[in-house]
């Protein structure tokens, strides 16, 4: 756990970063601090390794003030990711990783198998440890800095902006996989970004601050997303909050249809007959994935992966409100295909019954 | 260049206490003290300078300053000034060496500031960050990495203090200089043609051994090409990657 209590940095010059700033972040989670640019997020998550000192105010972990600690011990202990990546350029990818268990003094050869270890983990094929940081992609560095800040397995991440050098691509699965890595390792992460949607995404708790480092909220996102503190954090959360407020919510037993499916490559025939006067009919694979809908009507020969319709989104279930009402308003046939852990068919629901499930929600829930 | 084959060619000149071979010794032991001394002074200094970065002003106006500094008038001041009091040969070679040194200072110093001050502040804010205390960093970050421009400041020091180590021969010492001026003092033009010839030779030799050292010393990963070629045949499909790189 680590708690600012009552913290303010007043920079040489005036400028006052962060103004009395109060919170706890929890142990095993990740706590997001989020606002515009110059609102003191960077220089908060300095505070905590004293890569900046406080003007006032006291900064705990697990209980522990980290004024009277080595500052380099102290950082030894902590993992910490910077925006710009900052790898070594004249080091290998693995000797970039081995660096902190390195520093703390274990021997040569098992520094190296960790961060082989690591390499995997944040999904680096092991063949790209013995190249150089100027030989990677942007997203392939970034991951870079995160195994990097791992490899000593401490028990605190600093991140900083760490996905946010990449394309949406990249970044949309870097965030991915380090939910599905936190998921593991359940780590105490303080997690810095000015992208609101990354924040809501990522964060167990958000913490929204204004300029001048004041925090204005604090919450989890569906409760932010629900019940915003003031025309500031509404603003900043941006539009469709009601929608995206519905990505936590759990979907609870929704109406399901059995759907006649066809196989792909069947004569299309069978599609108009399976369809049965329907002007379309879901195709799957021999596991009875869902692969896109048909429109047998304007098709010949047998159906093809090319005549597939894509723009359906799919579900699953026991999934979010929110993704199986996408997953009914984004199909060309109104029928949102919903599956199983294994992606194999379960059904299909219609949005009228997705938005009845809304509906009896009680009211005033933060979604 | 007829009386310049003639000379190179003669056995003569290659034999003896005054040949081609001691000259080159001579010549390369000046070269190689005043390098030592200028590297022992510069690379410090501007590793210090680079690292803390105080007295930024003090690298440039010294070294634009010693540039201006003409060569051969300081010799001859040093001889005045430092001469008197030592004796012998020493009385020579140590200004000699002086002015040397104050020739290959700048550059090595200002490679080594340069280095050092050029380092990504990403990389060294990182080494700070996972604990490395402020010697650590040097050492391990902030060094390795300014290795190629300390590497063109001793390389151009190198240049510079070989081509200009033929004054001593102008305050009596040995060395290639002597070539030229025993050449000049004989209307020698072969012998003349022949020094320059050599200093000119020796002083690409010198380069080259740099250039191997530096290929050693420097990591790979420093060097500007993206990928080495034998990483691109190996990976086929790296043009993923550099498209993804390319949006950064
Ligand atoms: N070393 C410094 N000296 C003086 N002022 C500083 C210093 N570092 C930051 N500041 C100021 O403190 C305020 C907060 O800066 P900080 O870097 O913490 O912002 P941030 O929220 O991380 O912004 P961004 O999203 O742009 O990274 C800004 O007004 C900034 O100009
Ligand atoms: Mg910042």
């Amino acid at each position: 756990m680590i708690s600012f209590t009552d913290v303010t940095k007043v920079y040489p010059g005036g400028t006052t970063a962060v103004g009395g700033l109060s919170l706890v972040a929890p142990t095993g989670k990740i706590t997001v601090l989020v606002g515009p640019s110059g609102c003191g997020k960077t220089t908060s998550l300095r505070m905590i390794n004293r890569m900046i000192e406080p003007t006032s105010g006291t900064i705990e972990i697990d209980g522990r003030d980290t004024a009277t600690l080595d500052p380099n011990e102290l950082r030894r202990g902590i993992g910490y990711v910077i925006q710009s990546g900052g790898l070594f350029p004249h080091r290998t990818i693995l000797d970039n990783v081995a660096t902190v268990p390195l520093l703390l003094g274990w021997s040569r050869t098992r520094s190296r198998q960790v961060a082989a270890e690591l390499l995997e983990r944040v999904g680096l094929a092991p063949e790209l440890g013995k190249r150089y940081p100027n030989q990677l992609s942007g997203g392939q560095q970034q991951r870079v800095g995160v195994a990097r800040a791992l490899a000593a397995d401490p028990p605190v991440m600093l991140m900083d902006e760490p996905f946010s050098a990449v394309d949406p691509v990249v970044r949309e699965q870097l965030q991915d996989e380090f939910l599905r890595l936190q998921a593991e390792l359940g780590k105490t992460i303080v997690f810095v970004t000015h992208d609101i949607d990354e924040a809501i995404k990522l964060g167990d708790q958000v913490a929204v601050l204004r300029v001048g480092g004041v925090l204005v909220q604090l919450a989890s996102p569906a409760k932010l997303l629900a019940d915003p503190h003031d025309d500031f954090v509404a603003d900043f959360l941006g539009r469709d909050r009601g929608y995206r407020g519905l990505a936590f919510a759990a979907a609870p037993e929704l109406p399901l249809r059995d759907e006649p499916v066809v196989l792909l490559g069947s004569p299309v025939a069978d599609g108009a007959r399976i369809a049965a006067g329907d002007r379309w009919v879901l195709v799957v694979d021999e596991a009875r994935s869902p692969l896109g809908w048909a429109e047998p009507e304007v098709l010949t020969g047998v159906i093809d992966r090319h005549h597939l319709h894509r723009g359906g989104t799919v579900a699953r279930l026991g999934g979010s409100l929110r993704a199986a009402l996408d997953a009914a308003l984004s199909s060309p046939s109104r029928r949102g295909v919903l599956v199983d852990d294994d992606g194999s068919l379960v059904g299909t629901v219609r949005a009228q019954d997705v938005l009845a499930a809304i509906e009896r929600r009680p009211e005033g829930a933060p979604a | 260049m007829n009386l310049l084959w003639d000379w190179l060619s003669d056995p003569a000149n290659w034999d003896g206490p005054y040949g081609i071979p001691v000259r080159v010794v001579e010549h390369l032991g000046y070269s190689a003290v005043t390098l030592v001394l200028a590297a022992l002074i510069g690379i410090p200094l501007g590793l210090w300078i680079g690292h803390t970065g105080r007295g930024r002003v003090l690298v440039v106006n010294l070294v634009n300053g010693m540039r201006s500094v003409p060569t051969l008038g300081l010799l001859f001041v040093a001889v005045l000034v430092v001469g008197p009091l030592l004796g012998g040969d020493i009385a020579f070679l140590v200004p000699s060496i002086f002015v040397l040194v104050v020739l290959a200072v700048p550059p090595i110093l200002a490679g080594a500031y340069a280095g050092v001050e050029g380092v990504d502040p990403g990389a060294r804010d990182a080494a700070r960050g996972m604990g490395m205390r402020p010697a650590e960093v040097l050492v391990r970050v902030e060094v390795p990495c300014a290795m190629p421009l300390i590497f063109s400041g001793l390389r151009s020091a190198a240049l510079q203090v070989v081509a200009t180590a033929t004054l001593a021969a102008s305050v009596s010492l040995g060395g290639l200089g002597r070539f030229l001026i025993d050449g000049q003092a004989y209307r020698d033009y072969g012998q003349m043609a022949g020094g320059a010839l050599l200093v000119a030779a020796l002083a690409m030799l010198v380069d080259l051994v740099f250039a191997g050292v530096q290929r050693l010393v420097v990591s790979p990963g420093l060097s500007p090409v993206r990928a080495t070629r034998r990483d691109r045949r190996r990976q086929p499909t790296g043009v993923l990657d550099a498209a993804v790189a390319h949006q950064t």
